[in-house]
């Protein structure tokens, strides 16, 4: 078992040693208390491998006590529920948890897999561009299983996920980000002010680094009291374990609520997380800074943290460090550190990378204190190099100037501090570059969007003082931004906190990579297993722009984003090029900024929630007559009935045969249906069809084509005249929506002066086709009343009629050939009818035929549907040219008239037989003329097919080059995912009744 | 994310509406203008980095037309009108 390096405290912390929480590592029951985290649990444990790193299977422990954490990535959870690479230190412990440490067979204390380090020679950054390339074509299938099984850290499940995601949208006056002491400040002025304020905060507790000091200190009391005054503000509102994932334009934030933390088995209906879409009309930006750490040989090690870190676990949750601690900093912050564990009775040794006299304000009064306590302070001395397999046992120190002896102390925690980085993540999600500033060797935000607003450390200003004070004034700013102005009054500074007016420059001395580093893995990014030599490598071989040098490297990558690396790894490269550090830029921040889970941004739209279903008026019939429905874009439709079949390919042929011989009914209501009304509106119709629609005479419909003004085609449909200037346009079921708003542009945008409204009528009217030889003698015995001689409705003609009160609307016309007429009710009168003129009908077996067929039926005949109509073919490529006015002026007139678009060698549509009788035809398959050969793009392909009952055979509807002057000619087609090639002949589109004498009878 | 007022409705989210192309050029009059006019027309039109008109139309709301100005670099959404309006000069 790995030496513990850590011990739980007999009292103190934030945790509630009444309340003791039981769980599981890799199957080793351990316990910890309400209020731990899952890393401060395994820290009061003695636990001190949290797994093994990403590429080089290096033991690793905790880093940090935080959401910059890139080592302590655990698989969490069981079967449908199992997670991995969760941050333990964002995790709240809870009551049977099942934890798993990461990437070691057969276990993190003896990882087989860390014979990787012995090859960590060949695994320099890049190596993956330079490897796995032969020794022959296709090589890479070879190594393809072998690295996917090495590669990544936690394994997921595929089970469902059982539990239950939540979205909603929300509207604040004032949102605040974080609850650190700018943040509390800024949420209490603007709450004061009576603004609307949302207050969140990603950790369980609210204080941000406040919850890092001693509780019964005094900023322990002004904490308290803050949230005090907060939660009796009824206008404000604290959300905590809530994520500011990403800040969008018009002032949008993405939140994210775990609720995780209810339960461990949520109750039914409970959500697990919330994604919560927020507008805020000003929004203060709290966000604070991060601990960078620094870089030397073996700064990895398990022991190795964040010096803040280390005072955190100390006093939120009572855990400290066994043995000596060694403290390596190059700023004033980690005495603090230094000073509260001595007062801990811990043996502390500092080594300050800053020679005498130190350069902060207060850095002379820090040491004092510290030699006070007892630590023991080394300064212009640097942490060289760390010793440890497993955990460290002692560290290397040397004179920072080269010279002079180094010497080791034992130890087993080091806590480290490169500086502080301000979290501005937010700020550049707007597009705001940071901008470095020497002071306080960090980049700090750009700039700020109006209606945005900093305060405190991640502007900077790393004293209490100033966080409070910037914090009050940006809140107030952001309530009078808001609209509400009124006074807030003053706020309280902590008791003994300096009101010292300046910043507390923390005296920072910035040393990138300590000098004259003995041999040894010195981590720049420690998730990803980024060293200092291959930041050197990266730049020898040129990739020493910021950008390149990310995604060669990898580094910041991983699920922390480069949080503890990107600073330290872009100085390293500026030094590497000779330039300073604003020259060598920054990568570009994007949402979001901490993981979140894939289920929690899809909330509810999952399954058939995922988009909103379209049904007919006839969908339930369908389900219980033995329909069996398909998707057509968002609509249900029926594809193939029961009755015919007992699957889609035997039944299509039935129902095809049916209304071939027969008569057979469809349900059509997707179809778009469309009011044109008005005194302009023959006009209308006129411009937007390419035929002739002035003079349609009432009772009349008229098939029409439509143009874009590219002169392409955009759609067809059928136009009826009911009235004088009533009009009832169909469109394609899929361009419907398209066709609506194209229409109301044009009477809204370009012709504003045409007297004409539209409307949509596709959800009012239930449509039906009944179609076959028998169609006439169907609806006359369900309509009886109702003249439907050929003299009273011929072919292309329109009635309106009514049955038992009830509009009906029949309009002779025909998508499969056969004699047909399409039928409309109002929707709620759908079924009825449907299911009266199956009644009626019976005996001359009428039966509902489906998709399938329908489209099988079509294509036999010639028409052009969808999968020909796709914003490609023009009016000729279809063989309608002859359609188009040639007196009149229509929409596309001009450009349909393009060369290209004339061009003889074009793809234009034909007709396709099959010449192979055991063989099929496939749809997408790229034609060849016979003598072609069989690569490359070919002449053109098929577009729509079916097995023909009539012809026998199958034959498809296709665009080939130069179209039906090649009629008659053997061509080839070819389908390479299945490797097939079938022999074809060009032949006319409309493979049956060319003259139409069905569509007259 | 963006917020566009409708003349109409009021401020609605963005995801009401479906963005309709660029409103900074006239359409030719109907049965007006040749191959060359109608190419520049349809396939010709600035795209500047900064504010810019354009055509939405409120789908899931009064199905009006409008023509929005919206800087294209930073997001900014400005004044809408209905489009007749600003087509017809009003």
């Amino acid at each position: 078992m790995t030496r513990a390096l850590t011990r739980r405290l007999p009292q103190g912390g934030r945790i509630d040693r009444k309340r003791p929480i039981a769980f599981t590592l890799d199957g080793r029951r351990l316990e910890g208390f309400a209020g731990d985290t899952l890393a401060s649990a395994l820290m009061a444990a003695g636990v001190t491998l949290v797994g093994r790193s990403f590429k080089l299977h290096r033991p690793r422990g905790l880093l940090s006590a935080g959401v910059e954490e890139p080592n302590a990535l655990l698989t969490l959870g069981e079967g449908d529920r199992r997670e991995p690479n969760i941050p333990a230190t964002m995790t709240d412990l809870m009551h049977d948890m099942v934890a798993r440490r990461q990437n070691a067979w057969p276990s993190v204390e003896l990882d087989l897999m860390a014979v990787n380090s012995l090859a960590a020679p060949l695994l320099t950054a890049g190596f993956y561009y330079k490897t796995f390339m032969g020794p022959r074509r296709g090589s890479w299938m070879f190594y393809e299983p072998f690295i996917r099984r090495a590669a990544g850290l936690g394994a997921g499940t595929y089970e469902s996920d059982p539990d239950r995601y939540e979205t909603r949208h929300e509207f604040a006056d004032v949102l605040v980000v974080g609850s650190g002491p700018a943040g509390l400040a800024a949420a209490l002025a603007a709450g004061r002010s009576g603004a609307r304020v949302v207050l969140v905060e990603q950790d369980s507790l609210a204080g941000g680094s406040l919850l890092s000091e001693p509780l019964g200190g005094p900023l322990e009391t002004w904490r308290n009291g803050r949230l005090g005054e907060l939660a009796a503000l009824p206008n404000v509102s604290i959300r905590l374990r809530a994520t500011a994932l990403g800040l969008y334009d018009g002032n949008t934030v993405a939140l994210v609520e775990r609720r995780g933390h209810l339960r461990p088995d949520p109750a039914k209906g409970e959500a697990r997380q919330i994604v919560v879409t927020l507008r805020a009309r000003a929004i203060v930006l709290a966000t604070g800074a991060a601990e960078r750490p620094l870089v030397f040989a073996n700064n990895d090690r398990p022991g190795v943290m964040l010096a803040s870190a280390v005072r955190s676990y100390l006093h939120r949750f009572a855990v400290a460090p066994i043995g000596r601690v060694v403290i390596a900093t190059n700023n004033d912050s980690a005495y603090r550190t230094a000073v509260d564990l001595a007062a801990a009775g811990v043996a502390v040794t500092l080594a300050d990378l800053r020679a005498t006299p130190a350069p902060g304000a207060h850095t002379a009064a820090r040491q004092a204190e510290a030699k006070q306590r007892g630590v023991e302070i080394l300064t212009g001395t640097a942490v060289i190099d760390v010793a440890g397999g497993k955990a460290v046992t002692h560290a290397t120190l040397a004179p920072i100037s080269g010279g002079g002896a180094r010497q080791t102390r034992e130890c087993s925690i080091l806590g480290m501090s490169g500086g502080w980085s301000p979290v501005l993540h937010l700020t550049s999600h707007t597009g705001i570059k940071p901008r470095y500033d020497e002071t306080i060797a960090a980049f700090l935000p750009g700039g700020y969007a109006p209606g945005h607003f900093g305060a405190g450390a991640l502007q900077g200003r790393f004293d209490i003082a100033g966080a409070i004070r910037q914090g009050f004034a940006a809140g107030a700013a952001a309530a009078a931004h808001a609209g509400h102005g009124k006074s807030v009054g003053g706020l309280m500074l902590p008791e003994g906190v300096e009101a010292a007016a300046a910043a507390d420059a923390y005296g920072i001395e910035p040393v990138w990579q300590v000098p004259n580093l003995p041999k040894g893995k010195a981590f720049v990014d420690f998730q990803n297993d980024v060293t200092v030599k291959d930041l050197a490598l990266a730049h020898q071989e040129g990739y020493q722009s910021v950008e390149h040098l990310k995604r060669y490297t990898t580094l910041g990558m991983g699920t922390d984003q480069g949080k503890t690396s990107n600073i330290n790894a872009l100085a390293i490269m500026a030094g590497l090029r000779g330039v300073g550090i604003p020259e060598a830029g920054t990568t570009t921040f994007r949402p979001p900024y901490s993981g979140v889970a894939l289920g929690a941004l899809a909330g509810r739209s999952t399954g058939h929630h995922f988009r909103p279903q379209r049904l007919s008026p006839m969908h339930d019939w369908h389900l219980a007559n033995g329909g069996e429905m398909i998707e057509a874009g968002p609509w249900m439709r029926s594809w193939w009935y029961r009755w015919a079949g007992n699957s889609v390919g035997k039944a299509y042929i039935e129902e095809m045969r049916l209304v071939r011989q027969g008569v057979g009914i469809a349900d059509v209501s997707s179809l778009g249906k469309i009011d044109v009304q008005g005194p302009d509106a023959a006009e209308f119709l006129n411009r937007i069809y390419v035929n002739g629609f002035a003079k349609l005479p009432v009772g009349k419909a008229r098939y029409g084509v439509m143009l874009n003004d590219d002169g392409l085609v955009l759609d067809d449909g059928t136009t009826t005249r009911f009235a004088e200037t009533r009009y009832f346009m169909t469109t394609t079921t899929a361009q419907a929506g398209e066709v609506m708003s194209w229409l109301e542009f044009l009477l809204q945008a370009a012709w504003p002066d045409l007297k004409v409204q539209v409307a949509s009528l596709t959800d009012e009217w239930a449509g039906m086709a009944v179609s076959g030889p028998k169609a006439r003698a169907a609806l006359e015995l369900a309509l009886p009343g109702c003249d439907l001689s050929d003299a009273a409705l011929p072919y292309m003609g329109a009635l309106e009629t009514a049955f038992e009160g009830v509009p009906v609307r029949l309009i002779r016309l025909s998508f499969s050939g056969e004699l047909a007429y399409e039928v409309y009710a109002p929707a709620d009168y759908g079924i009825a009818l449907w299911e009266h003129i199956l009644g009626a009908a019976a005996p001359l077996g009428i039966k509902p035929y489906g998709l399938e067929a329908l489209a099988a039926l079509r294509i036999e005949k010639g028409h052009v549907a969808g999968l020909e109509l796709d914003h490609r073919t023009s009016l000729d490529d279809l063989g309608l040219g002859k359609m188009a006015g040639k007196e009149k002026a229509f929409v596309g007139r001009e450009l349909r008239q393009r060369p290209n678009l004339q061009s003889p060698d074009r793809w234009s549509l034909v007709g396709i037989e099959c010449l192979e009788p055991e063989k099929r035809l496939r749809g997408g398959s790229i034609l060849f003329a016979a003598s072609d050969k069989i690569e490359g793009h070919g002449r053109g392909y098929i577009t729509s097919v079916t097995f023909s009952i009539e012809l026998n055979k199958y034959i498809a509807l296709g665009l080939y080059q130069g179209g039906l002057a090649h009629k008659g000619e053997e061509i080839l087609c070819a389908f390479p995912l299945k490797g097939e090639q079938t022999r074809a002949r060009i032949v006319s589109p409309h493979f049956i009744d060319p003259e139409g004498k069905r569509l007259h009878a | 994310m963006l917020r566009i007022i409708c003349p109409c409705c009021g401020e609605r989210d963005y995801t009401e509406f479906r963005y309709g192309g660029d409103a900074e050029k006239t359409r030719p009059a109907h049965g007006t203008g040749d191959l060359k006019t109608w190419h520049d027309h349809v396939f010709l039109f600035g795209n500047p980095k900064g504010p810019h008109r354009e055509y939405w139309q409120h789908v899931l709301g009064c199905r009006q037309w409008l023509v929005l100005e919206r800087n294209t670099a930073t997001n900014e959404v400005g004044v809408s009108r209905p489009a007749r309006d600003a087509v017809s000069g009003r």
